[in-house]
């Protein structure tokens, strides 16, 4: 019994570590870009688009901007790709088929996002480059980039959220002489509703903290973009680019950018995890 | 019968144990003789089922449960803080109503037990398993198949594999939860006739829905309502003659 | 207006429906064997096993091979420990309430926290803070940090799988709960948390931006857990970004997606044997 007492305790000890790992990196974080933002002010770090590490001034405003156009094209085409999958897997095809389906789509997710952002650079860019102007290497061409790459995250998540719904409404709707797709799109889709939402956010913050895909297609321009086909530099791009050979002030410039991507995932996160626990509280009243 | 005459082994004293407020049982006082078969009889949620988890402590893994009172165990209480669990799980053996083959063949379901409690000399574990098959009268049926999955036995089988599985641990005392609420006529008859014999080697609590099964498989009957002992007493009184009116009652249909 | 019948509009959208999973497995499809028909003719036995040459434009990918197995392997030795652990508590040992709800809640937060981030945190805690330098492992310990929620998440979901009978049965046989936990839950819990093991490792050899800030790109063979390593992965982007040479990226490419898939296949056939024996 004794010995019982003691894994117990040993057990809840390495339980904080995960915990303990949120903290430090919080904190580690924050203590070497937090100075920076303060000593910048707020006003010429958040809305100023001059970047100029050489001359102190460190505006990330066009950064900002990027990441969000992106995140939000990202989301367009990986969200109804993504939503469109989950509806088709759990609701119009066999259970065999779906069964065949779904570690694919986790295999999808399994492919390293350099690999995504090669394939962008040699097959997706050199198209837009040629049909549509601009260089190539633009918002338009990350967010099908990132919209592919989110869509498992989108899509397991969905597909956890409907088939949470009760089995008994959906057959309550189908025996009041509902089509199928009357069914889902009336009663499932509302019924899933948060598990959908939380899907959605996270697949957002899944797209706005990827880094290397974004690097090699988005073009990495220092300037708010004014069209779908401009190049643009993410937040994250932002910091892997120049993370090699920063220093000093600099150094401190990303830390501060990465500050800036922590804090907006947090809340990202941390909504997409209420409306999540919606759903499974839901789920349990049944 | 003489069962009144026997020592007790296991004494209860004023047990009441509730569960979120709700009260379960309700002030219990009652004793379990050495070489009896205890039959306790009652409608849904009289508490015989929590009576019987309490004997080897197994409410204390689920949540809200409370207990005051004495269970004494030859003398000793089982609430008592310094009492290993573990240990008196092993003295009072407990029998599930649905049969839990564990997933692995039969002899490893046996030995299962005695190799916690530290037994490890190969023929002694082989003794053990095959003296509790024969005690469970499913020796002849598995005797040539010990390695195969437990659950590849019909339910019967694999309700007297729990049997044999709790017998090898050598309990003092055997209680089963309606292990025959599951089965069919010949497998019960077949449990029945094996709880007759172990009677001469362990005390035995019998939790049943089957009043029938009482009348048949026991010495004395107990009679549970809403958390409180109604009567107790040898099983042929009890049938023949119950002094409260409620007893008569559920003996006669009238509820439950 | 003219109301469309029901079943026409059914027909509509479900078509619509289809055509969107057959792009998006289409798309796999094409990545995977784009990849494929470029790099495979690539790899060699030479390529495998031998040191790059003027910074990857000839020669092979051993040393990266090498690295990447390092810093993964290791960071899946450090996490799955502590994850499988962490899983068993808060399966086992403690009932659901604040403390799980903290735990929980942090490691979905490690969950949500993109890679680069990690790197950064990687290069000033493990690297300087720590003294670390850029080396295995540090790249190591960032990556555990990055998969331990995966591996606590899907260990939990492994260990609630195995039906409660069983636990009562055990407790009913004289087991302690330490006992009960090692002797039944675990092996039958065994092939699915090693599903969310091998998909872990999987993630590791994948990621790219925190290893870039964490293990460095030294392109020699590590001797060491000190020493500075490329990954397969950073090799390639590398290799593809800065044009040294296609046909290597391709091949290097190549040997990471079947890496990849092989691992997938192997999770998957995890995944059934899980069916099988709790069916």
């Amino acid at each position: 019994m004794r010995k019982d007492k003691l894994v117990a305790a040993l057990l809840q000890a390495i339980a904080l570590s995960a915990l303990a790992g949120l903290m430090i990196i919080t904190v580690f974080i924050f203590k070497e870009g937090l100075p920076l933002i303060f000593r910048t002010g707020l006003k010429d770090f958040f809305f100023s688009a001059d970047w100029e590490p050489g001359k102190g001034n460190f505006g990330i405003m066009s950064m900002i901007i990027g990441s969000l156009a992106v995140t939000l094209g990202a989301m367009l085409i990986g969200g109804t790709l993504g939503l469109g999958m989950a509806i088709v897997l759990t609701q119009f095809c066999p259970p065999k088929l779906a069964s065949l389906i779904k570690p694919t789509i986790e295999l999808l997710a399994g492919i390293p996002s350099v690999v995504y952002g090669f394939m962008g650079v040699v097959t997706l860019v050199p198209i837009i480059r040629n049909y549509l102007g601009g260089p190539g290497l633009s918002v338009l061409a990350a967010s099908i980039v990132l919209g592919i790459m989110v869509l498992p995250t989108v899509t397991s998540i969905s597909i956890d959220a409907l088939k949470a719904v009760p089995r008994s409404y959906w057959e309550g709707s189908v025996a009041l002489g509902a089509t199928r797709w009357q069914t889902t799109h009336m009663l499932m889709l509302k019924a899933a509703r948060s598990g959908i939402v939380a899907a959605i956010i996270l697949g957002m913050g899944r797209a706005l903290g990827e880094t290397m895909a974004v690097i090699m297609v988005a073009g990495n321009a220092l300037e708010v973009p004014g069209s779908v086909l401009d190049p643009v530099r993410t937040l994250t791009s932002n910091i892997a680019l120049e993370m090699g050979y920063a220093s000093g002030e600099h150094r401190e410039a990303l830390f501060a950018t990465g500050v800036t991507l922590f804090a907006v995932i947090m809340i990202f996160n941390t909504i997409a995890l209420s409306f999540a626990r919606r759903t499974i509280r839901q789920g349990r009243g049944q | 019968m003489a069962a009144e005459e026997n020592t007790p082994i296991i004494e209860i004293q004023n047990l009441t144990v509730t569960h979120f407020e709700k009260v379960i049982l309700d002030n219990l006082s009652l004793s379990v003789h050495k070489n009896e078969r205890l039959a306790i009889i009652g409608p849904a949620n009289s508490g015989k089922t929590t009576f019987l988890r309490c004997l080897n402590r197994l409410n204390d893994l689920s949540q809200g449960f409370k207990v005051t009172g004495k269970i004494l165990l030859n003398g000793r209480n089982i609430f008592h803080p310094a009492t290993d669990t573990a240990q008196l799980r092993r003295k009072v053996g407990m029998v599930y109503a649905v049969p839990v083959p564990l997933p692995w063949s039969i002899y490893e379901n046996l030995v299962y037990g005695p190799k916690l409690a530290g037994i490890k000399n190969k023929n002694r574990l082989d003794e053990l398993v095959e003296n509790s098959l024969k005690a469970a009268f499913l020796w002849d049926e598995v005797k040539d198949r010990l390695h195969m999955a437990a659950r590849n036995l019909s339910g019967g089988q694999q309700q007297r594999l729990c049997v044999a599985r709790v017998l090898a641990l050598e309990p003092e005392v055997l209680v089963l939860d309606e292990p025959c609420s599951a089965l069919d006529p010949i497998s019960t008859a077949k449990i029945e006739d094996a709880l007759f014999e172990l009677k001469s080697r362990h005390a035995i609590v019998l939790v049943t829905n089957n009043t029938k099964q009482a009348a048949r498989a026991s010495d004395r009957t107990a009679f549970f309502l809403m958390g409180q002992l109604i009567e107790m007493g040898d099983t042929g009184r009890i049938f023949t003659n119950p002094v409260d009116k409620r007893t008569n009652d559920y003996l006669i249909g009238a509820f439950g | 207006m003219k109301r469309i019948p029901p079943a026409v509009t059914q027909a509509i959208a479900v078509t619509c429906l289809w055509a969107f999973t057959l792009v998006t497995l289409a798309i796999l499809l094409f990545i995977i064997v784009y990849i494929l028909i470029q790099g495979l003719p690539g790899i060699s036995w030479e390529f495998l096993t031998q040191a790059p040459e003027s910074m990857g434009r000839r020669g092979g990918i051993f040393p990266m091979i090498v690295g990447t197995f390092m810093v993964a392997g290791l960071a899946v030795l450090i996490a799955a420990p502590i994850g499988i652990a962490t899983a068993i508590y808060l399966t086992e040992y403690t009932r659901e309430g604040k403390f799980t709800f903290i735990v929980r809640f942090g490691a979905d937060c490690l969950a949500g926290i993109p890679s680069i981030i990690y790197g950064l945190f990687g290069f000033v805690f493990f690297a300087i803070a720590l003294g670390m330098g850029l080396s295995v492992v540090s790249g190591a310990l960032t990556l555990a940090l990055m998969i331990l929620p995966t591996i606590v998440r899907t260990a939990e979901e492994a260990i609630r799988a195995v039906p409660a009978a069983y636990r009562e049965a055990s407790y009913g046989l004289g087991s302690t709960r330490w006992q009960m936990v090692t002797r039944v839950v675990l092996p039958l819990a065994l092939p699915g948390i090693c599903t969310g093991v091998v998909l872990s490792l999987g993630r590791s050899i994948s990621e790219t931006a925190a290893v870039m800030l964490t293990a460095g790109s030294a392109l020699r063979m590590p001797h060491s857990l000190s020493d500075s390593t490329r990954t397969l992965a950073l090799h390639f982007y590398i290799l593809s970004r800065e044009g040294l040479s296609m046909d290597k990226a391709y091949a290097t490419a190549s040997v990471l997606i079947l890496l990849i898939l092989a691992l997938n296949l192997f999770a998957y056939w995890l995944m059934r044997q899980v069916t099988r024996r709790m069916g």
